[in-house]
């Protein structure tokens, strides 16, 4: 495994399943068949209701479509392979996390604390140190945010534990 | 005479006219910084136009897609790195003039070219909009159902990316919008037992996501990259003989944005690189081109702005967008429950006409502040990523919030953040997605009820002439890009 990694990286040639086309063309085809079998499950109208088609044939139809296409690039990737993008850096990983850290907090905690926690590990984790900017994008600035949407848009946010003391 | 008024009507409403300029100066920040663009502060912009009027929600869209369009060549010149992606060919030869110490000199023809472009455009779009409009008034069903088909068919030709995957991305943003309760029947789909996807997956969530938030990500990846800025002084007026080397170029260019414009789902971006290289082609010193060209500057700027009026004819015409942008804007349009076609022209002008009076100003109004403001605008590139996107960030989930105040709303924009991030690094443009999703209920709605006017008879769309040259037209536009391709 670590063999074909660095290969990969060397951009050499790969075995064609390690290929980004075949791996792509995988996702999607696998997420379509799915989705292809759920549109199954749709309710069938009776023929006295049903205006047209029936509710779960245009979406089989688009489905079908995908899937065919994406055989297509498939296949055409095989001639001419596409270009084998970059391993993703570390940053990348760490904002990803982020955001699943910031469904977490916003869900179970705070949205505001959920987004003064992402800026602050984003900011840092792409290189801001000085601690006053830091400060400034993940507390300053949704502070900022807050008062314009819920003063000016007149919007309520979910409640949290920050956002319930201040509506208390 | 009437029109005229309606045109002139938004120089008369001090509302009307502090939104244009806000618009504008917005859209020359987002402009300039590289990654946002037009497109994507249109998007971030959206759910604020909520708490606005219509017609002040679709002015401030519009001053943003003319002004943001023109800002992108600032950073093209300044730092060779284009602030949207019509800015790309003004880089060409941009930044080599930038660096020969005439940065004002060229910042000065890519103001004047994109004004003269954006002006010609405008009037492009006040005469044949409503000729287009008038002529969709013949269309039923079907003809609907073949031109959102054509519409669609154009998403194989969009400047980026492999043709198939265009389609893919455009038959995924179709499906998207099958999501909830079928319109007809009342049948769910696709909802995974989520009571809040019972009303399908709202506009914002996607646009936002697939734009700001995937943008995000890309540049969580682009975080080594360094750029050279070139010093400027001021922005300086072209001279006479730069008129005289150019006036044609401009006028050429003009014409070509316009013209691709118009095409549905084309846009800035093939419109300034067809308009760049027509320049080179019909210039006395196509040797000069890549290293500093005056008219390679006028060429792309003036046809990627031309391209902005071109692209409002269709959309505002017909409902099928002619660019990304425009594409964010009849999203704008349809969440203030405004659907563009040719009963918006009949019921109403003025909403229409104040559009197209508008997008003059915006025009005039990005020539000053470009002029006087570019020293100023280029500084605002010196604001690092490492701060500005996590602000971007919080004015993006907040701004998704705001529509329905459901924190499903942030979630699906998240997941199409992170669809985004994934189509754009393997080749897929998520613009055929947004299209697709705009177009997937026109497309559905009038195929099934033209098969209730036909009875279930498929073989009847074929007896109507206008459906006949629309599927032929569609035809030409899958067919186009491949055989383009064999020639290449």
């Amino acid at each position: 495994m670590s063999n074909v990694r660095n290969k990969k990286r060397a951009g050499s040639s790969l075995p064609f399943f390690f290929k980004d086309s075949t791996i792509v063309s995988f996702i999607i085809i696998l997420i379509s068949s799915i989705l292809l079998y759920i549109t199954f499950t749709f309710d069938i109208v009776p023929p006295i209701l049903n205006r047209g088609i029936q509710p779960a044939t245009f979406p089989k139809a688009l489905l079908l479509l995908i899937i065919s296409l994406t055989l297509i690039i498939f296949f055409l990737s095989i001639k001419k392979s596409w270009k084998e993008e970059k391993k993703l850096p570390t940053e990348f990983y760490i904002t990803l996390g982020c955001f699943l850290l910031f469904l977490f907090v916003s869900k179970f905690l705070d949205f505001f604390l959920g987004i003064s926690l992402l800026s602050a590990i984003v900011s840092y984790f792409w290189g801001e140190r000085r601690l006053i900017f830091i400060l400034f994008v993940s507390i300053l600035f949704p502070i900022i945010v807050f008062i314009f949407f819920e003063t000016i848009l007149g919007l309520r946010f979910p409640s949290g534990i920050i956002t319930d003391l201040y509506y208390s | 005479m009437e029109n005229l008024s309606f045109i002139l009507a938004p120089l008369f409403s001090s509302k009307l006219l502090i939104v244009l300029f806000l618009g504008t100066l917005f859209g020359l920040v987002l402009g300039v910084l590289p990654g946002l663009g037009p497109t994507t502060g249109g998007a971030l912009i959206l759910p604020f136009t909520m708490t606005l009027d219509p017609i002040s929600a679709i002015v401030l869209l519009t001053a943003i897609y003319c002004a943001g369009t023109y800002g992108g060549a600032i950073t093209a010149i300044l730092i060779n790195t284009p602030g949207t992606p019509a800015a790309a060919a003004t880089c060409l030869d941009g930044y080599p003039l930038a660096q020969k110490g005439e940065a004002g000199r060229a910042l000065g023809m890519a103001t004047v070219s994109s004004v003269v472009g954006g002006l010609i455009s405008v009037l492009v779009l006040i005469f044949f909009a409503p000729l287009l409009a008038q002529l969709a008034y013949e269309f039923g069903q079907p003809e609907y159902f073949a031109l959102a088909i054509f519409g669609l068919t154009m998403l194989a030709s969009i400047g980026e990316g492999s043709p198939i995957k265009n389609l893919i991305a455009g038959a995924f943003g179709i499906l998207i919008s099958t999501v909830g309760k079928d319109f007809m029947t009342s049948i769910d789909r696709f909802t995974f037992g989520i009571n809040e996807l019972t009303e399908g997956i709202g506009f914002i969530p996607v646009v936002v996501g697939l734009f700001a938030i995937s943008e995000m990500l890309t540049q969580s990846t682009l975080l080594n990259q360094v750029f050279n800025r070139v010093a400027l002084k001021a922005v300086k007026l072209p001279t006479k003989d730069d008129y005289k080397k150019t006036w044609k170029t401009i006028l050429r260019s003009s014409g070509i944005g316009s013209f691709i414009g118009v095409l549905p789902a084309e846009g800035g971006t093939v419109a300034s690189l067809i308009g760049y290289s027509e320049a080179k082609r019909w210039s006395k010193k196509p040797e000069d081109f890549g290293k500093g060209s005056i008219e390679g500057i006028a060429g792309a700027e003036a046809a990627n702005n031309a391209a902005t009026g071109g692209a409002m004819v269709p959309t505002l015409a017909l409902g099928i967008p002619g660019s990304a942008t425009t594409a964010v804007i009849l999203t704008g349009l349809i969440i203030h429950g405004v659907r563009p076609g040719p009963d918006l022209f009949r019921e109403q002008p003025e909403f229409l006409y104040g559009i197209f009076g508008s997008m003059l100003i915006a025009n005039i109004l990005f020539f000053i502040l470009g002029f006087f403001g570019a020293k100023l605008f280029a500084r605002i590139t010196l604001v690092p990523n490492k701060l500005l996107w996590p602000m971007i960030f919080a004015i993006s989930v907040c701004g998704t919030y705001s529509l329905s105040q459901s924190l499903t709303d942030v979630w699906i924009m998240l997941l199409f953040g992170v669809i985004g991030f994934f189509m754009r690094r393997y080749g897929f443009s998520v613009v055929p997605v947004i299209i697709g999703l705009i177009l997937g209920e026109l497309v559905e709605g009038t195929l099934r009820q033209s098969l209730v006017i036909f009875e279930g008879n498929w073989l009847m769309f074929f007896q109507r002439p206008i459906v006949l040259i629309f599927f032929i037209l569609s035809l030409i536009a899958l067919g186009f890009p491949l055989i383009k391709k064999k020639k290449i």
